[in-house]
């Protein structure tokens, strides 16, 4: 008897010392000294290519911090890190076959993608809003009743307003363009009378315009989405290192100095400044931290 | 890794409450199809007459049919697609195309998606029916008209009748190739197969149930074609050439 408690006692404490270990991916990344990280290619600016080719934006800064820490929570001298451009609608699939090990990028945490990723820390929240050119009369959803509509394919905004369009027998068209960059050509050519999507990345596509002063963002905000960065499931060791680096970031001042770089002054490629001030919501995020999903 | 398989996803209602998951992946299944057979059709009658083109003795004729096969054929197949999608358009005057871009947008896919289809396809099938003439003993030609026929009749009477039989199986494949490059089209946002099955992974993060689903209805697609068209090759082979006994 004594034995087998002595032996259960073992047990346990071997566990747990081995718990903060036993972290598949942070243990992949002790072992191969890389790691690879998921980027968008065209989400301004929360993580894109600017002139340059090179990956820049909000979240990728964030993300950056977060490598910053695992280097320093794994003790290594040098850690490589490898860049990965992910789609909306590859990003899952690739985080959890392990292509990629984090994205951060403009990925919504919700509920139906939580059961196949993790989501850290919120990094940032936003509402679906419209964009449309000035002089086009569109002020708000309802006036796109009968119209040619554009969103991204596989984004949040793109469920609201087939549901939208269902419930309230809009008789819209809706378009589904491939990427952030297509929708806003569709919306440029005149195939589409507007663009929803999220208020962030609809100033982002203005700033590429090639007369930002003729669009407008409008509308109510249909809903409220908080980004996370996408992290494997099963893998609490290594969304706590994660959660710990962006907490860190979020309450320490550092993401409010990074969110006044990438939307209250000139960004890269056109060096326009996006001029969206700090909402509530952020500040909130910034005063309590938390990985909930607003639906 | 960690996957929770649930092949019940099919059977749901979709997200945007019009439909369930399986009602888009039938809808995308029926794209596919009018989308491949419509451009099919373009393809073999653009084909069967530029493939004759090549052939006849007329320099400037066969010269603009090589133009065109060289022309189709050399250029990927997505640019093409781009090219008649986004870039034609801003072409026409600018009142006719503003009017065509603020029409119904799955017109304007499906148009442009026919079209790129059919012409890229046209060029292979031409091909193959230039092959199929060349192929031809030189006699047949030379005693069509040595009986008195006009090149056109040699061509209608003699050998067309035989060149086209010959290249059926040779088609086929190009067949079968139209149904696979329809998925081209799913970026400019026509719903078909391929489309609809990255609609499902958007909406249910349920990837592979969906791409499961969409393999699966390809191979449907192509066993069934491959089986008729077998069917077809045995009734029109020619005793003694390819495929005939």
């Amino acid at each position: 008897m004594k034995r087998i408690v002595l032996a259960a006692a073992v047990m346990a404490a071997c566990s747990s010392s081995v718990m903060a270990q036993e972290s598949p991916t942070l243990k992949k990344i002790k072992e191969t000294g890389s790691i690879t990280l998921g980027h968008r290619e065209s989400s301004i600016p929360f993580s894109y290519y600017d002139d340059k080719q090179q990956v820049i934006g909000y979240s990728h800064e964030l993300m950056l911090k977060v490598v910053d820490a695992i280097k320093s929570e794994l003790k290594l001298a040098k850690l490589d890190t490898k860049l990965m451009p992910v789609t909306s609608a590859n990003r899952i699939t690739l985080v959890q076959n392990g292509t990629v090990d984090i994205e951060c990028g403009s990925t919504t945490n919700n509920t139906e993608r939580q059961k196949q990723v993790a989501f850290s820390t919120s990094i940032f929240v936003i509402g679906t809003k419209l964009m449309t050119k000035k002089e086009s009369g569109i002020k708000d959803f309802p006036d796109l009743a009968g119209k040619n509509v554009v969103t991204t394919a596989g984004t949040t905004s793109e469920r609201l307003i087939r549901k939208m369009n269902e419930e309230k027998q809009l008789k819209m068209n809706i378009i589904s363009a491939k990427d952030h960059g297509e929708s806003f050509l569709t919306l440029e050519t005149g195939r589409a009378v507007a663009f929803m999507m999220d208020d962030a990345l609809l100033y982002g596509e203005m700033a590429k315009a090639k007369k930002p002063g003729d669009w407008a963002v409008v509308g109510t905000a249909q809903s409220k989405e908080a980004y996370g960065c996408m992290l494997r499931k099963e893998d609490p060791g290594f969304k706590k290192v994660v959660d710990a680096a962006l907490t860190k970031a979020l309450t320490s001042g550092d993401a409010e100095k990074i969110y006044a770089k990438w939307f209250m002054n000139p960004i890269p490629p056109k060096g326009l400044n996006l001029n969206m001030p700090l909402s509530d919501d952020m500040k909130a995020l910034m005063k309590a931290p938390n990985d909930k999903a607003f639906e | 890794m960690s996957y929770q398989w649930n092949w019940g996803v099919f059977l749901q209602p979709s997200a945007a409450g019009d439909d369930t998951y399986l009602g888009w992946m039938f809808a995308g299944f029926k794209m596919t199809i009018a989308l491949s057979l419509t451009a099919w059709v373009l393809a073999l009658i653009l084909g069967a007459l530029v493939g004759v083109l090549r052939t006849v003795p007329n320099k400037t004729l066969a010269g603009i049919a090589t133009a065109y096969v060289e022309l189709f054929r050399n250029i990927p197949l997505l640019v093409q697609l781009f090219i008649w999608y986004f870039v034609l358009p801003e072409l026409l005057p600018a009142s006719i195309g503003d009017a065509y871009k603020q029409s119904n947008p799955v017109l304007q896919q499906f148009l442009a998606s026919m079209v790129c289809l059919g012409l890229f396809t046209s060029a292979r099938v031409a091909e193959q029916v230039r092959a199929g003439i060349n192929s031809l003993p030189k006699g047949q030609k030379n005693a069509g008209l040595a009986l008195g026929f006009t090149l056109p009749q040699t061509y209608r009477h003699v050998m067309l009748p035989m060149a086209f039989r010959l290249v059926v199986p040779p088609l086929t494949s190009e067949f079968l190739n139209i149904f696979k490059n329809s998925a081209v089209c799913s970026t400019i946002g026509l719903l078909e197969l391929a489309a609809q099955g990255r609609q499902l992974v958007d909406y249910t993060a349920q990837p592979y149930e969906s791409f499961i689903a969409v393999t699966l209805s390809y191979i449907i697609i192509n066993v069934t074609v491959m089986t008729l068209m077998h069917k077809f090759e045995k009734r029109i082979a020619v005793p003694g050439y390819i495929g005939g006994k």
